[in-house]
């Protein structure tokens, strides 16, 4: 059992953290004090272009060692720790962020380019397999992840995220089941610009792991969680699908279902999705909500085993476990909604209504 | 020379027991027996059956047959002075070929102690923190597609599904060959597959016309012997499989003793009546993997690009064999392991030759999937599988379907006599001689087959769903399902699972 809860403002309008982090107390219940987290869109105003790296470490030796690593294959424009507000917690390993673009030479071989989103991922994946100790948790441009130990006032206290103003928020509290409870394994998880939060257990994480393995994608962080954020970044981002299509990847339809399809466009392209594929499905309850630089969006297994509830109201959408949440961010909705078992909630931001085939806002 | 009662080694291992006061007389188990161990004396109106101590193979047909459940068979005492080595196999083998100066053929799958790491890996359950599913109550798919499939939607290019081979659970039928189990039986597969949505191989024997129809659903071999093949073989099958070895004999060409190539064979196969059809070790034409990669565009465009299956023995390089096949463009690597069973194989290379399916299957999975290539072939696997848990053992450990064969011949009556080759089955499974082989009645073994398959389904589900699983594509390959038990550290390694307490 986990608590989510998220807001998004779709004319990007920053706020800091207080609403966000009601929504989460409130659902303290949903949480064992064993970790929390939070991710913040639109923070890191003046350096959106650069992606800002966010370290954990568990030693000053391993803060140098990453930061060499980082200074090798990038061009660091800026480094400094994060600031935290250790009388919360006294007991953490050393945060550390830089604000980096790729070092241009590295991204040509042989006269083949890179994107400098793979290479980013790349290195990031490199990083925390090689540099002992040391650990990249957030890379996205213009975003950060905060997260650890702790109940959710503690993480958010620790981090002062009332200093933070973003357009939109996740926020996460953990009652570890399956691995101990460990600061990088927290939520949210990211991969460049997706931030994923998560309630549930994945059945079929064992092989998710392989597949993303076999694509490039270590999975170190000891948890089920983290291989969704990877999905997202390799389904989206590298293959090019659209939101649709990758919520039915992970949440696909039944084959009883499929085969039933009168429109016959929609049925071969889901059975497509449905077969090439098959190892990125996940099984096991889960609700999950993700974050990236266009918007927010829920999803649920399709026999929606974790609970996720909508609601939207002016420019605001909301996402949370329980429906009482929603009003600690606003106390008059008038809409709240509640999705469908496998049924996706996007809301885009509205400077990107340009969405890809197949997308509705 | 002097005539003894018996020569060294020819003696049975088995005897029926007759009870005496339960034989009515009626004689039926001598009739019964194929192979003449039963003798009958006369008394008055009664037929008293004795067994001569010669041939029985404990097949069990007269004890099943007997209308007052008065026969049982025993194993026959054979005491000797005991030695490790000088045990009753290695004595009675020495005689057998001292007796008759050959190689000693059998059937079936090899039954030594090798490891079996079936029985020493365990699954998974759910417990509190995700729920199990009731199989009973909820939806739980085993549908499966095999064949070539694309790394991403979009290098999809126009492929539709039913391109690719549709399985409504994750069995085939392995190949068995016209020749050796008859018609009927293999009517009975093709008739079975069609039914629960699954695939029949034919075997190296061809396909006989009388199953022409059901062709739709077979995976017709091309095997060195080629026998049966023909310019219209190749484009009626829904897949071809070229077979290059096999788990119960790797290294060497098929065998179909002369004693059972009669008139439907020696048509289908298109040999003279009662020669030997023995393959050829290798094919002929494929002295290397790029002599393999012209044979599958070959078939590919015989047959209108048909999926080409490539059928491999598991063998001590087989990760780096199966990948050779999957780059020359084989749609699906066909893995046959050590205990793959046979219609005749001799019992030296049976017993001696090839790896465990279990760590040929895990070794094949791991390296198609790090050199990034996994998607581009299905990988079925055989040899050995007799219940549905090793079944899902095996998809766990990253098989796309598994292969049955002997299960499916028990099955049909069979109890494992191992005597295959012999062309007499009492069971009227592996014998084709017209009088014999009328034992089997295609309706009564499609309804057992079906029951064996149904009943393994329900089991296969069972076990997904209480791994909270729903779909079978999330229990391929999800090796965390599976936890070893009592093996090292290499065999783990090797296998790609944790021990148990992990």
């Amino acid at each position: 059992m986990c608590g989510v809860a998220g807001l998004i403002n779709l004319d990007k309008i920053r706020e800091n953290g207080s609403r966000i982090k009601r929504a989460i107390v409130l659902q303290n219940e949903r949480g064992n004090g064993l970790g929390a987290g939070y991710g913040v869109y639109g923070i890191y105003p003046g350096y959106e272009d650069l992606y800002a790296i966010h370290i954990m470490a568990s030693s000053e030796d391993a803060v140098n060692q990453a930061a060499l690593f980082i200074r090798r294959w990038f061009a660091v424009q800026k480094q400094e720790p994060i600031p935290v507000w250790d009388k919360v917690i006294i007991d953490h390993p050393y945060f550390q962020r830089f604000f980096v673009k790729p070092a241009h030479s590295s991204l040509l071989c042989y006269g083949k380019q890179e994107s400098e989103d793979e290479y980013v991922l790349k290195k990031m994946m490199q990083m925390n397999k090689e540099v002992h100790g040391a650990y990249a948790f957030s890379s996205g441009k213009d975003m950060g992840v905060f997260k650890g130990v702790g109940t959710p006032t503690d993480i958010y206290d620790f981090f002062m995220l009332d200093n933070y103003q973003g357009h939109s928020w996740l926020a996460h509290n953990r009652f570890p089941t399956n691995t101990p409870g460990w600061w990088g394994g927290a939520h949210p998880f990211n991969a460049l610009d997706w931030s994923i939060i998560h309630n549930g257990e994945i059945s079929s994480y064992g092989i998710n792991r392989r597949y993303l393995e076999s694509q490039g994608y270590y999975c170190h962080l000891q948890t089920d969680s983290e291989v969704i954020a990877y999905l997202f970044d390799l389904l989206i981002r590298r293959h090019g699908l659209s939101i649709r299509e990758a919520a039915s990847v992970l949440a696909p339809p039944y084959w009883a279902t499929v085969e039933r399809m009168a429109d016959r466009e929609e049925k071969e392209s889901q059975q497509l999705l449905k077969i090439i594929y098959e190892q990125a499905m996940l099984n096991g309850p889960f609700a999950v909500l993700a974050a990236f630089s266009g918007g927010m969006f829920s999803l649920t297994d399709n026999t929606k085993l974790r609970p996720m509830t909508v609601a939207i109201q002016d420019n605001y959408t909301y996402f949370a476990s329980e429906v009482s949440a929603l009003y600690e961010m606003q106390e008059d909705l008038r809409q709240v909604v509640t999705p469908r078992a496998g049924e996706p909630v996007v809301a885009l931001y509205r400077d990107n209504l340009e969405p890809r085939e197949g997308e509705v806002a | 020379m002097k005539i003894r009662p018996e020569q060294p080694g020819l003696r049975s291992l088995y005897r029926p027991v007759f009870d005496r006061a339960l034989c009515i007389g009626c004689g039926d188990c001598a009739s019964q027996c194929t192979f003449n161990e039963i003798r009958l004396d006369s008394r008055k109106d009664k037929k008293i059956p004795q067994a001569t101590g010669k041939t029985c193979g404990a097949c069990q047909r007269c004890a099943v047959f007997c209308p007052r459940g008065a026969i049982y068979i025993e194993k026959r005492p054979l005491t000797l002075h005991p030695h490790a080595i000088w045990n009753e196999a290695a004595v009675m083998h020495v005689h057998l070929q001292s007796a008759s100066g050959a190689v000693p053929l059998t059937g079936f799958g090899a039954g030594t102690t090798i490891p079996t790491y079936w029985e020493r890996i365990l699954f998974n359950a759910c417990q509190v923190t995700n729920p199990a599913i009731d199989p009973q109550r909820e939806p739980m798919e085993t549908i499966t597609y095999l064949g070539r499939k694309p790394a991403s939607l979009k290098k999809a290019d126009g492929l539709k599904a039913d391109q690719l081979l549709r399985l409504s659970l994750p069995l085939v039928f392995a190949p068995m060959s016209y020749g050796s189990i008859n018609l009927r039986l293999q009517k009975a597969f093709a008739i079975t597959a069609r039914k629960k949505g699954i695939l029949w191989y034919s075997g190296e024997g061809g396909l006989h016309e009388e199953l022409n129809d059901y062709s739709d659903c077979a995976v017709l071999q091309i095997a060195s012997g080629r026998f049966g093949v023909d310019p219209d073989y190749l484009t009626k099958a829904r897949a071809y499989q070229i077979k290059i070895g096999q788990g119960a004999k790797p290294g060497i060409g098929g065998h179909l003793p002369g004693e059972k190539v009669l008139d439907g064979v020696s048509r289908t196969r298109m040999i003279p009546i009662g020669s030997d059809a023995i393959s050829p070790a290798p094919q002929h034409d494929i002295y290397s993997i790029e002599d393999l990669r012209l044979l599958i565009n070959a078939v590919k465009e015989a047959s209108g690009y048909k999926p080409v299956c490539v059928k491999i023995a598991a063998v001590h390089n087989v990760a780096s064999i199966a990948t050779g096949v999957v780059h020359a463009g084989a749609d699906m690597v066909y893995l046959d392991g050590y205990r793959a069973g046979t219609g005749a194989t001799p019992v030296i290379v049976r017993d001696n030759v090839g790896i465990p399916t279990e760590l040929a299957l895990a070794a094949v999975d791991q390296r198609l999937r790090d050199e990034g290539i996994r998607h581009k072939a299905s990988l079925v696997v055989a040899g050995g599988f007799s219940n549905s848990a090793d079944v899902m053992k095996a998809i766990a450990l990253g098989a796309d379907a598994v292969a049955i064969g002997t299960a499916f011949l028990v099955s049909c009556g069979c109890y494992g006599c191992q005597r295959c080759q012999s062309g007499k089955c009492a069971w009227g499974l592996t014998t084709n001689d017209p009088v014999i082989s009328k034992r089997l009645e295609v309706e009564w073994a499609v309804e057992r087959l079906s029951n064996l398959i149904e009943a393994w389904h329900h089991e296969m589900k069972e076990v997904m769903g209480l791994n909270g699983i729903y779909d079978i594509g999330s229990f391929r390959g999800n090796r965390l399902l599976l936890r070893g038990v009592g093996l090292s550290a290499k065999e783990l390694e090797i296998l790609g699972i944790k021990h148990a307490g992990e």
